[in-house]
This record gives C-alpha cells, structure tokens and sequence, in this order.
C-alpha cells in the first residue's frame, strides 16, 4: 500500500513531468518554499545542515529557483500549518503512504534498524527468551495507539518493564538520546528509525552496531517505510516537476543518503520466520 | 475570609434555606460568583431567583464585549463587588469590566505575553477555562504553563510562577482554585508524556508550598500514614511505581486538567486525574496508578486521605477530571456527605466523600465498553470485545474518547434536587490506518472515527435524579452539549449550544423557554450574578472551539475525518452551522 504507486501513474506523471515544464513553469524563478523541521536533525536544521537542507539545495538548483524555507517543528498539526496554511509548497521526506500530501515516486526506501554496542551480543529477535535481560529504548509517539513499530513488537513479545520509552517531544531529537543512552550503557539496545540511527551512531562516542530489524511473523505493523517528497494535493504540476528531478538526479540523491549513512533496503522486508 | 464574607451578606436566611442541601454555597455571597464552579462545592448555583420561568421571555441583551481572540471560549467569567473579571484563550488576556456603568465599559487589561510555542503543543485547542478571585487578586494561568496573581483593583500583576515546561509539552489550561491560603493549579498534557501535578502555591507570593505528583513513589505523591483508601486495590506501597512496567511511570500522565472541589468541614480538596499515557495500554500492564482517577486531599500539605479509580489500566482516554459536585443529601434514607462525579466512562458516580466508598454508578449514556462497577471492589467492569487492539478494527466502542461527557461541568439545584448535565451521545470505530509521521519518525496510525450515538444526536442535555440514579428528562442536540450549565433559584436552568444558542429552560421539566443567536458556537460556562442596580444577570461567552469545535476554530480539513484526535470526522456540518468568534454576551430582563 505504501510504497508503490501504480505503473500507468508513475507513466502518467513521467509523461506530464516530460511535457508540462517547459509550458508551466518556463522562467519561473519564485522560490521554492520548502516545509522543514528547525531542529531535527539529520533530516533538516535552521543553520542547512540536514540532508534534507542538502537534497532541496540541489532540487532548487536543479529547477534553477531560489530556496526559501519555512520553519515548523514536525509535530501534530504540521501539514495543516505548513502546506495547509499556504505557508510553503514541499516536503522534502514523508513516508509514500503519508495520505495527507500528494507524494513524488519514493526516492529512498529505510527500516527500523537496532543499535547496541560494539563487541556486545547483537539484537537476535523478539522472541520472548532474547528479550529478556537486554535492556530496550523505544521512540514514543504518543497515546492513541501510536507507538513505534518496534515497541509494538517488544511488547507482544513480553517485554515492557525492561523497555524506555523516548519521547520525540523534549530536548533534541529522541533517536540522538537513544543513542546516548546506549553509548552511555543506561539501554543495551535502541529500536531506532533508520536515518536517524545512522547518523547519530556516526557521531557516537564509542563505537556501536547497527543493523536492520525485522518485525516477527504476524505483527501487522511494517518495519521499512519507503520515503518520497510531499506537496499539497492538488499540485500535480510540483509534484511531476520534482518526480524528474528524483529521476534525472538519482546518483546525486543516493550520494547525500550515503554522506548521512542512512541505512538503506530495497524491497519490503520479509517477517522474521516468514518463508 | 470566606466565612466573613458570608455574614456580610443581607440575604443569608434565604441563602441557607435554599442551600440546606449544598456543602457549601456559602463562600459567596448570593450576587456574586468569584470562581469558575461559583463555589467550593462545584454547584453552579445562583441563589438569585429573579428570573423566572413566568419572564424569561423577556430576557434580553444588556452588553456585550469583545474578547479579541477567536478561538474555543470555554472560560466562566467571574463576579466580585461591581466588576467582572473575564479570560480569554490564548494569548490569555484578562479583562476587569465596570459593572457599575452603563454597557460596562473595561476597567484594565491584563497581558501576560505567554510564549507562541504553547500553541503548537495544546492537544484540544488553545483554551482556559477561567480565574478565581480571593483576597483581591485574581488568580489565572496560562498556556504556556504560569500561574499569575493580579491585584483586582488595578490590574498589576503581583506574582508569577512558572509551573509547566512547554518543551515538554506540558501546559496549563484549567481554572484555579483558592483554597484557604492557598492556590491549587494543574497541568495538561498527558497525549505527550507529561507526567501530571497538582501544585499549591501561596496566595501572597506564588511560592510552591507542595506538588502532589499523579504517579511515582508514595513520597512523590503526597502517600503517608493519613492515606486511608476505602479499595483493598488502593493499599501498598509505591502502588504509583509498581503498577507500570519499568520507568513508565516517569511520563505516565495523569494530568490535572479538569476541576477542584473543597469540603471545608472535613477539610479536604478533591480531584480528578486524567488518563495514563502516552503508551499504548498493552505497553503499559497494570493498573497505572493514580491516573483516571480521584484523589481526596488535605490542603495545608498536599498529604492524601483516599483515592479511587475510576477507570483502572485506562483503555479508552476517560480522564477522571470531571467535576465532582459535593452534596449533603439523606442517602437511602440517611444523612450523607456525597460526592457526584459524571465521568468520561459513562457513570454518574456517587462516592461517601469522606471514605471514598463507590454508593452508586449508574449509567447516564450508551456504554459498550463497560459493563457496570463491582460496588463491593469498586472495579469497572471492561469488556474485552471493545478493547483496542492493534491490527483490528474494532467498531461501537461508546463512549467516544472525549467520554459520555467531558470537561463541561454540569450544575446542581437544590429546588429540583437534580443535577444538569451537559454531554456528548457519541461512539467510535477504531481501526490502524496508513503510515504517519511525526519529528521524522514513521509509524502505522490508528484512525478514531466518531459518530453520534443511539437517535444520531450527538448532544444530550439531562436532568438527572442524583438519588434515583436516572434521568427526570433529556434534551437531545445536533451537536455535543460542550458549554456548561447553570442552575438558578428562580428554576431556570441555562447551557449552550454548538450552533451558538443560549438557551433557559425550565428546570422542573425541561421545556425551552428562551433562546438568544450568538455569533459563534457555545462552549463556555454561564453564570449568574446580581448587579450594582439590584438586577440579576446572565452572562455566557460565545466562540466555538476545543477539541469538540476545533474543526471551526483550527480550520480543520473537513476531509480528514481522523483530524483532532478523530473528532472533525463527527463534527463536518459544524462549520455550516457556525464560525469562529470571541465574544461575552450578558442577559438581564429589561
């Protein structure tokens, strides 16, 4: 459901993307305003340090128009104040099943990832007997049944006592506090979105591990989520603009994702257990 | 001061015996209402009588004023001596107005500038639910998590204390109350992990006197050797520890956002707490204690006497923050000091206010998710078929999140013997949705569709038999009853509604007898006050907005049925029925 679009779509949005530049957008030199997080990095930062500061330079660029942000933390509400309020035009990352925007084709594909340290028993599943003793961090959304998929996973899987939860309101982003945490040995193991893991363990003070997890059989929730660009439903003229942009640039964008380390798959993970 | 105040008052004969069966109706005199609930007892009584239901047909509006922030009104305006002091939602702007001249002209203005990032962090729109005054201060808080004391004559701030982080997301959006010398505020923000306080500050310095924490070690929670819960489920040690798995109790929620009450007699406050979070409840084994329910306070230290649980291992977000009305009344034939509680789980609850005893809990809504209260253990009794699960849809699950009734307090007369309850009449279907986003982090939502409930009508408002456990008559509306209600000795009772009618009915038998348009949605909290020139008024402020109304006062996307938490997908035809606004309406009979 998520992650692809439909063949005659993406032949549609090719073929718009091939004709409609040249007749819309032809000299068109206003800004693009691009909808970004101040303070969540790696994706984006006030001072353009993000690889989504990255990766819209080089579309602006690309489409030979200024770049222009506009600034909101990406919490409840974001799309409604960003896109919704006219504020900007472009997300530069939302996951291709975000039914919120209207998305580009995806651009990069990452999963939910563990981190432990270097040297210590890697993350082996969520069966009950490998969950307990090890210490667990969690990104922690919120109520209302919005817990990360991992935490869903540990949870059928037994283990909540030994589990934290990291808030992603408070000081910084929570997957940089959950890499501190298991740097800093308070967790043994950080179930953490992909790009962030990547980055973060990047900058970690002591060595740590990273690898790719899967969810267990029968949990109905993903573990990899394909990323795309947003804009507002409706632009279907940004939206083909950027389409060829991703295409034409591809080996560009793939090479700011490897500056960042995120941790990339290629197709849909297979459950744990699964044939 | 309170007690001195009540013998000033020329009409104390009439008072008590009308009052014989309220706690305490006392502390103001009978023109007045200088807090939100108008008395310690949360009654929402006026003892005036003026306006009855023979001439309110005649009621019509004296003035008018313009709060200049369109957005959810849900605030009381409060009456001391000639001037009434009124609060608007964010950016909080206090208003002093002359009661004494004509069109009451405003007599200062207070700003206290809180910080623009608490918008972004209030779950249901940027409310505040109003001021209380004492001392000649007025007590307010703000969004952003201060509570501020303003001297009443000149509109000068005398005190401010920070209480809430908003980094957190921690905010402040409910009405204070004074409580001898001291000031009980709470915080909101349980949706984010907020873990939940009450705080005491000093009247005359707004220095913290004690924080009673919702969960957490016994000494965090103000648990002692006073602490005396009538449930065997309520004894042991660190029950606010050992009832989470691991450190979830760190930011288990169990806010206290809604209302306080005081029996100065038996000398305690009680309060509601609100629902655990933010875990998803199968993260979260146990009974999550102390959210989602009442504790029973002493207030010189915070220390608790008892504390029940309405909702144990909330599954469904049913606060207990509701208001608890307390009363004197003969109980199965003997005299007893009661506590009624509506609460989001769908009960009118009657609980013995000095043990904490469960007498009753009668339904007042549609309820499929429980299946009564064991009084023996005081267990809620959940059904297993509505629980949320992930993966599943699970549909008919009534009442909604918000709860057969939210934070919309409901008024008692002691004419009628009858409690007013203001309330919604709705149900939810809950099912995992496509893949969210929140601080670039994905993750399968659940998308919380509501709906009206049994006869589609997704506001009641009903009259209940506090003593037979049933309800005398019921008036259904389009939209959830989101104002409060005012009782008055004249036997009018008056609330708002969604589409912006204020409205008096007959508190006997609920006919309607008046109505007035206002400009927006009603949502507030009327009161009655008597006027310099002897006359008694009704006020009520107009402007739609909260959770309930946010599709109008956000400018939701009617689109987006799972928008405010689910809310917007029952709330569409709202905004055909009425737009934003900010406005206080004042009624009297000419």
């Amino acid at each position: 459901m998520s992650s692809r679009c439909p063949d005659q779509v993406l032949a549609m949005a090719m073929a718009a993307a091939l004709l409609l530049p040249a007749a819309a957008h032809a000299g068109d030199a206003s800004p693009l305003r691009v909808c970004a997080d101040p303070d969540n990095l790696p994706y984006s930062h006030r001072d353009g340090s993000g690889f989504e500061n990255r990766i819209a330079r080089l579309v602006a660029a690309d489409l030979k128009r200024p770049l222009d942000y506009f600034w909101q933390e990406q919490r409840r509400g974001f799309v409604r104040k960003t896109l919704g309020a006219g504020e900007c035009d472009v997300f530069i990352g939302v996951p291709a099943g975000f039914d919120k925007v209207l998305r580009t084709r995806p651009y990069y594909r990452s999963t939910y990832v563990a981190v432990s340290r270097r040297g210590e028993p890697p993350f082996a599943g969520f069966a009950p007997d490998q969950l307990r003793g090890r210490r667990f961090g969690v990104q922690l959304i919120g109520n209302d049944l919005a817990a990360s998929p991992p935490g869903y996973a540990l949870a059928e899987g037994g283990a909540t006592a030994n589990v934290t939860g990291f808030l992603v309101y408070g000081d910084g982003p929570a997957a940089r506090r959950m890499v501190d945490a298991v740097a800093g040995k308070a967790i043994d193991v950080a179930l953490v979105w992909g790009p962030q893991a990547g980055w973060f363990v990047r900058h970690a003070p002591v060595p740590l591990e990273l690898a790719p997890v899967r969810p267990p059989a029968g949990l109905p929730l993903p573990f990899d989520y394909a990323i795309a660009m947003g804009v507002r439903k409706g632009d279907t003229a940004l939206r083909d603009r950027l389409d060829d942009v991703l295409r034409r640039r591809r080996a560009d964008i793939d090479a700011i994702l490897a500056d960042y380390a995120v941790p990339r798959v290629d197709a849909p993970a297979a459950p744990e257990g699964a044939p | 001061m309170e007690l001195g105040r009540a013998l000033r008052t020329t009409c104390m004969a009439i008072v008590m015996a009308t009052t014989s069966t309220m706690a305490f109706a006392q502390q103001a005199t009978d023109g007045e209402w200088p807090m939100a609930a108008h008395d310690h007892a949360n009654t929402r009584y006026s003892p005036l009588g003026q306006i009855t239901p023979a001439n309110v047909a005649q009621l019509k509006l004296v003035f008018s004023f313009d709060m200049a922030v369109n957005r959810g009104q849900e605030a009381a305006p409060v009456v001391v001596g000639s001037t009434m002091y009124v609060v608007a939602p964010y950016p909080n702007f206090l208003y002093a107005l002359d009661l004494a001249k004509p069109q009451a002209p405003l007599k200062w203005k207070f700003a206290p500038n809180p910080a623009a990032k608490a918008q972004g962090v209030a779950c249901c729109d940027v409310v505040n639910r109003g001021v209380a005054f004492a001392d000649g201060k007025v007590f307010m808080n703000t969004l952003d998590g201060q509570s501020i004391a303003v001297d009443a004559a000149t509109g000068k701030e005398v005190w401010r204390t920070k209480l809430a982080d908003i980094a957190k997301g921690e905010t402040i959006t409910m009405a204070p109350l004074v409580v001898k010398d001291k000031v009980l505020v709470g915080n909101s923000g349980g949706e984010l992990g907020v873990r939940g306080w009450l705080v005491a500050l000093d009247t005359a310095t707004g220095k913290e006197a004690w924080r009673a924490w919702s969960t957490g070690p016994d000494a965090d929670v103000l648990i002692g050797p006073d602490f005396k819960p009538y449930y065997e489920s309520d004894r042991g040690k660190d029950l606010g520890v050992k009832t989470w798995p691991g450190q979830a109790w760190t930011i288990g929620g169990g806010n206290v956002w809604g209302w306080l009450s005081y029996d100065a007699q038996a000398d305690l406050v009680y309060y509601g707490t609100a629902n655990p979070g933010p875990w998803n409840p199968e993260q979260r084994p146990g009974a999550n204690k102390w959210t989602a329910g009442i504790f029973a306070r002493r207030p010189e230290d915070g220390q608790a006497r008892w504390f029940y649980q309405y909702s144990p291992h909330d599954l469904h977000d049913y606060d207990g923050v509701n208001e608890n009305v307390l009363l004197d009344l003969p109980w199965r034939g003997s005299p007893r000091k009661l506590l009624v509680h509506p609460d989001r789980n769908g009960y009118v609850y009657v609980l013995d206010r000095l043990s904490g005893q469960v007498l009753s809990a009668e339904p007042f809504v549609h309820i499929t998710t429980t299946e009564g209260v064991d009084l023996k253990t005081g267990q809620l009794k959940y059904n297993p078929k509505k629980q949320p699960r992930v993966g599943e849809v699970i549909r008919e699950i009534c009442p909604v999140s918000p709860g057969g009734k939210d934070w919309q307090p409901s008024a008692w007369s002691p004419r009628t013997q009858l409690l007013y309850i203001p309330h919604q009449n709705m149900c939810q279907d809950t099912e995992t949705y496509d893949v969210s986003y929140i601080a670039g982090t994905p993750y399968v939502g659940v998308d919380n569709k509501m709906y009206g409930g049994p006869g589609g009508n997704r506001g009641v408002f009903t009259a209940w038999d506090v003593l037979a456990g049933r309800p005398r008559w019921r008036i259904p509306e389009r939209f959830p009853v989101w104002s409060g209600a005012l009782a008055t000795a004249g036997d009018v009772v008056f609330y708002g509604t969604m589409e912006g009618w204020f409205k008096a009915v007959d508190a006997k038998s609920g006919k309607q007898l008046w109505q007035f348009k206002t400009e927006s949605g009603i949502i507030g909290q009327p009161i009655s006050y008597r006027g310099p020139d002897g006359r008694q008024y009704v006020a009520i402020l107009s402007g739609v907005g909260g959770w309930a109304g946010a599709i109008v006062s956000g400018s939701l996307d009617a689109r987006d049925g799972t928008a405010a938490k689910g809310f917007v997908n029952a709330m569409k035809d709202l905004p055909a029925f009425t737009g934003k606004g900010g406005r206080l309406y004042v009624f009297a009979l000419p």
